[in-house]
């Protein structure tokens, strides 16, 4: 039982090889990685440019946004599959209620169906102990059937100005406001994590839910808060789609729950529960942003860049299995 | 027992009346009554499946009770919740223990209980403070900071008792503590809970080691098929009266080596010759013949389960060499080893022994399923039959073979997994401390079933810490030592146990 100290035959790189979290760091590793190669042979089609590269923000705003409350979901582990669909259909019901009752009734329409969403999968995986994996894949239909259902497949045009310039299509002063509201996600994320006792019971709960159960925790009511966070997330993310392209539409959101969960397995949280890494998240999300940019600037179409994120996903999961 | 004049006992810390415990149909707990004082270690004793930690887990929370009354300080006291037990000052040491392997020692300590700083956000330098101030207060030297996940056994515990210090607990319970420590953690532990008791701290404490139980308890209660059967002070009762009032009657066969007349010259079945493995091993030199119990003796750490391990095919040996009957073999996976005639009883049943969420019979069946085949698919008909056959054979309390095996009291899933073991009939048989949380009962019959395995003709490697039951079963026993072979002697020249302890610490030659 006795923690066998390094032999001393061993030299230090061994050891600090051995020592370094391999599982925890290696996003960082990659990211700087892909970023020097991007660099290099995408340089000249102008990879490196301040626009650009706010623009890699800009576009994996949404992603990051979600991303933070995955990482919760997942470090619980459980898992949301609904989050994309969520996004459309909060985008929709956001974009009509603010073109018919205003901006504020709009805003609160928008969250408010995230919040349904998310109390009924917290609900049925919290209390009749369904798998959150079977309740977020139904209701990664049923929203997104939803949203294309009432509004019948149209888009939905956003024309209040006021709307779009806090949501996503504004700046704070030089900063794009979707960097602020990614700063203000990952931000808020890290501090509930690591600093708050909600964020001790989350990983507490994910970590080995029958101690936990034993400590007093009252794991049922974690596991809902954490699922019906992620759905008031994912509908602020469909929010920010809205803002961002003026206008709801039921396909924004399509598909980023995969994107979403590589981008926090990636991040270095763990997939059994138990760890959440928020700025690993962050750089997950950056990560896959940074590869989807290049993809294209490198030309390729949408079926390659499809392959290849397909790829990195699978490698993100191969990476999660060593705790 | 009867009351005496009232006026002279104090009141007991913990006073539980006519608790009664179903679950479904099955009344585990039958009317039970048992007073814990302040200062006194209380064993709880009784056979495999007696509801001891029923009990134990009612009054911390885990299961409501069916009906019957809990007083604590004098006070009836309604436990409904794990926060119920913690604010009346009950804390547990679980049998199977119950911290979060991601999190370090301070942050399981102040687990749900967490100091805030004024900003409400967690202040982990108090909770590092505290733990800190708990583990000096202990005497013991643990790094606060240093996560749980990579701790073991000893120190898992450690944390569990500081965790539950740390809430005021007045009662601890301690579900078989020791059995999964080496000897030396285990005199830490006996001199923690004197330190524990001396604070006024009383303690329940579960173990079906009757050496223990005489060393450290106060008091006894023992409880047989959910009723008590006996409740006394220690001092009065003889060891046989306590056996006798666990398994209900007199011990058929008493922990003493008895010469099965094996053939001394039969034929090397398994030969291992300067056996190394990554980590712990360095060489290894042991010889197992037909019809032989050889015992596998050593401290903690001295690599007998890393031996057992390469055995049966889980580790690679980087040198040396494994012969069977004379032939060089490797085995590069358990599956391997299981062609070649190797079976192992694991060590942690719970995490390599048994699929926790199968089924009684599932679990007895999985190691012969092919055997039950009628075609291409598994005879329910004959599953059943051996189910039932090895049920009873074994003696395995289980009131529903189709129940998940999680739901079986641990003595009896240990059962559950030498039966399995035995059942397959491997020529050379590797058991790792193959009665860890057995009952004094069942624990002679295992041996019983050892012995009567290597008489006809099998090979039997038993490791254990419990030398008692090592010296009834081993014709031979080999030393380990900081990963090599230190010694072999032969059953017949060992003297005495306390000879074979020093040996093993390495004191004597
Ligand atoms: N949750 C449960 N559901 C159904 N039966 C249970 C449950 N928990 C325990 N039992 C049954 O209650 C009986 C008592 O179990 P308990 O764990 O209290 O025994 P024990 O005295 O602690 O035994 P051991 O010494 O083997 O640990 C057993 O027959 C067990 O199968
Ligand atoms: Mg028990």
């Amino acid at each position: 039982m006795s923690i066998s100290a390094p032999k001393s035959g061993e030299s230090s790189v061994t050891r600090f090889l051995a020592r370094m979290d391999w599982r925890s760091n290696v996003i960082y590793v990659a990211f700087i990685l892909v970023f020097i190669l991007f660099a290099i042979t995408l340089g000249d089609s102008g990879f490196l440019s301040t626009n650009n590269l706010l623009n890699i923000v800009r576009q994996t705003a949404t992603i990051s946004v979600m991303a933070v409350a995955m990482t919760f979901v997942i470090a619980n582990a459980e898992i949301d599959l609904s989050v994309g669909s969520v996004a459309g259909l909060a985008s929709v019901i956001t974009a009509i209620t603010v073109t018919n009752f205003g901006l504020i009734p709009g805003v609160l329409a928008g969250l408010a169906s995230g919040a349904a969403i998310g109390a009924v999968n917290g609900a049925l995986v919290a209390w009749l102990r369904v798998p959150s994996f079977l309740v977020t894949l139904g209701m990664l239909g049923l929203a997104a059937g939803l949203a294309q259902w009432i509004t019948g497949s149209a888009p939905q045009p956003i024309t209040d100005s006021t709307y779009v310039q806090i949501f996503g299509g504004g700046n704070l002063g030089p900063i794009p406001g979707l960097l602020v509201w990614t700063a203000l996600a990952v931000a808020t994320g890290w501090v509930v994590m690591n600093r708050t006792s909600y964020g001790r019971r989350v990983l507490a709960t994910g970590g080995n839910p029958t101690a936990a159960a034993y400590t007093g925790i009252r794991t049922a009511r974690i596991k809902f808060s954490v699922l019906l966070t992620s759905g008031i997330v994912a509908a602020l993310a469909g929010m920010l789609y809205a803002g961002r392209l003026e206008s709801g539409r039921f396909q924004w959101g399509q598909g980023d729950e995969l994107t979403v969960i590589a981008a926090v397995i990636l991040g270095g949280t763990s997939l059994f529960g138990g760890r959440g890494a928020i700025i690993g998240t962050l750089f997950g999300s950056l990560f896959m942003g940074l590869v989807n940019n290049g993809l294209i600037l490198a030309g390729l179409d949408v079926a390659q860049q499809q392959v290849i994120r397909g790829a990195i996903i699978i490698a993100a999961v191969a990476l999660s299995r060593k705790k | 027992m009867t009351q005496h004049a009232a006026t002279s006992q104090p009141v007991p810390t913990v006073r539980m009346r006519n608790v009664v415990k179903s679950f479904g149909p099955v009344q585990v707990l039958k009317s039970v009554d048992l007073d814990i004082y302040a200062g006194e270690v209380h064993a709880l004793a009784g056979e495999n499946g007696a509801g001891k930690s029923t009990l134990m887990k009612i009054l911390q929370g885990v299961y409501p009770i069916t009906s019957g009354s809990i007083e604590v300080d004098g006070h009836e006291t309604i436990i409904r919740s794990a926060n119920d037990a913690e604010d009346a000052g009950i804390g547990m040491v679980f049998q199977e223990f119950s911290l979060i392997p991601s999190m370090t020692v301070a942050q399981n300590i102040s687990l749900n209980r967490e100091r805030r700083s004024r900003l409400g956000l967690i202040d982990d330098r108090a909770a590092i403070l505290e733990a800190t101030r708990i583990f000096d207060d202990l005497g013991v030297s643990l790094d606060p900071k240093s996560n749980v996940g990579g701790l073991g056994t000893a120190y898992w515990q450690l944390v569990e008792i500081a965790k539950a210090l740390s809430r005021n607990a007045k009662v601890l319970v301690m579900d078989e503590p020791t059995a999964s420590l080496a000897r030396h953690e285990v005199e830490n532990l006996f001199s923690l809970i004197e330190r524990l008791k001396a604070r006024g701290i009383a303690i329940v404490y579960i173990s079906h080691r009757m050496d223990e139980i005489r060393r450290i308890a106060d008091r006894i209660t023992v409880l047989r098929d959910g009723r008590v059967v006996l409740s006394d002070v220690l001092g009065d009762l003889t060891p046989p009266q306590i056996i006798e009032a666990i398994i209900g009657r007199r011990l058929a066969s008493d922990l003493v080596y008895r010469d099965r007349g094996h053939d001394a010259d039969a034929p090397i079945v398994l030969s291992a010759t300067g056996i190394a493995s990554e980590h712990v091993l360095e060489s290894v030199d042991m010889t197992v013949r037909a019809g032989e119990i050889v015992g596998l003796a050593g401290l903690m750490g001295s690599g007998r389960t890393e031996f057992a391990r390469v055995l049966y095919g889980m580790d690679k040996a980087t040198r040396g060499e494994l012969r069977i009957d004379g032939e060089v073999v490797t085995f590069s996976n358990p599956r391997a080893a299981q062609r070649a005639g190797m079976a192992l009883i694991p060590e942690d049943r719970r995490e390599q022994g048994l699929v926790l969420d199968h089924s009684v019979s599932d679990n007895l069946v999985l190691p012969v399923i092919d055997t039950l085949r009628v075609g291409p698919l598994v005879s329910p008909k004959k599953a059943r039959g051996l189910t039932q056959q090895l049920i009873r054979e074994y003696s395995v309390k289980a009131d529903d073979p189709n129940a998940p095996i999680r739901l079986l009291s641990g003595g009896n899933q240990q059962k559950v997994v030498v039966a399995k073991w035995i059942n397959r009939a491997p020529r050379v048989l590797v058991m790792d401390e193959p009665t860890a949380g057995v009952d004094i009962g069942t624990k002679t019959e295992i041996l019983e079933l050892v012995r009567e395995y290597a008489t006809a003709g099998n090979s039997v490697v038993f490791i254990s810490s419990e030398l008692p039951e090592l010296l009834a079963v081993s014709d031979r026993i080999v030393i380990l030592r900081a990963g090599r072979t230190y010694r072999e002697i032969k059953r017949a020249e060992v003297e005495s146990e306390e000879q074979l302890q020093l040996i093993i610490q390495g004191v004597a030659a």
